[in-house]
């Protein structure tokens, strides 16, 4: 218990973590960011080909398709998630498939999925964006700020 | 040659995220707050605009189009309305992003049983 009071740790301590440090996997960083490359790439590559549908058939134009293609892209998480095929493919790319807005759809719906024994209203309600809220949270603010600044420096900057 | 720029572009944009998890220990919640404000900066420095142009939905897919969309509409609305703006169009243009994941989580939700 007095331990917890002391800010300095104790040496056993410093030991422990220098025996643990040197005991840590070491991970594999080039082979991550590899499989991350070509996952994440191949995730975008579906995207623009339903970017490329969405203009020739329903007159989108190159800024307006993001809209639809990140819909249908979230519809296809839907279901990658629901039968559990996403878990698989985030364990082997790690970040491939965490930063495309397929990832945030996933953090969503597998918390709605997940959550949906305790309920719809306190269950699949409250936990829908537990992981993906702060994705919201600093998205929304940090946008604030910033078309906060260039609106002041337009109007009254004359830029 | 826009399907090879997307795959090159968004591949390289899941690097830095892949690195920001492997070298500098951040959990994917960090991560992906970190990415989407450097989405918010760099459509406010006009530096994201050029790169959809470029590599379509290598940008518009990764999170960082989010913070670029949202910052977006906030400045289409600025235009017209000055200030006030900033608050009522922040949502303007990337609605489909957080309604799709609404819509689909309840359906997700009602069909699919957790597993585990």
């Amino acid at each position: 218990m007095a331990d917890k009071k002391k800010k300095n740790v104790p040496p056993s301590a410093q030991q422990y973590q220098s025996f643990q440090d040197k005991r840590e996997v070491k991970r594999p960083i080039v082979k991550n960011c590899i499989k991350a490359f070509f996952v994440g790439g191949f995730i975008c590559f579906i995207g623009q080909l339903i970017s490329t549908f969405y203009i020739h058939f329903f007159n989108f134009t190159e800024q307006t398709v993001g809209n639809p293609t990140i819909a249908t892209l979230i519809f296809i998480t839907m279901l990658l998630t629901g039968f559990g095929v996403y878990d698989r493919i985030g364990q082997f790319s790690g970040a491939g498939s965490a930063v495309p807005v397929t990832g945030f759809g996933n953090a969503v719906i597998s918390a709605a999925i997940e959550h949906r024994t305790e309920g719809f209203v306190l269950g699949v309600g409250g936990n829908m964006f537990k992981l993906a809220g702060s994705v919201i949270l600093f998205g929304v603010f940090s946008a604030f700020v910033v078309a906060l600044i260039k609106t002041i420096l337009i109007q009254w900057g004359g830029l | 040659m826009i399907f090879f720029w997307a795959f090159v572009v968004g591949g390289l944009i899941c690097v830095i995220g892949q690195i920001m998890f492997d070298v500098f220990k951040l959990t994917p919640g960090h991560t992906l707050s970190i990415l989407v404000v450097a989405g918010a900066i760099l459509d406010g420095l006009g530096l994201y605009e050029p790169l959809i142009d470029f590599a379509g939905a290598g940008a518009t897919v990764p999170i960082t189009s989010f913070g670029n969309s949202l910052v977006h509409g906030a400045m289409q609305e600025a235009e017209k309305h000055g200030i006030i703006g900033v608050i009522t169009g922040m949502f303007e243009v990337t609605s489909s992003g957080i309604s799709a994941a609404i819509i689909f989580g309840m359906i997700g939700a009602l069909i699919f049983k957790p597993k585990g």
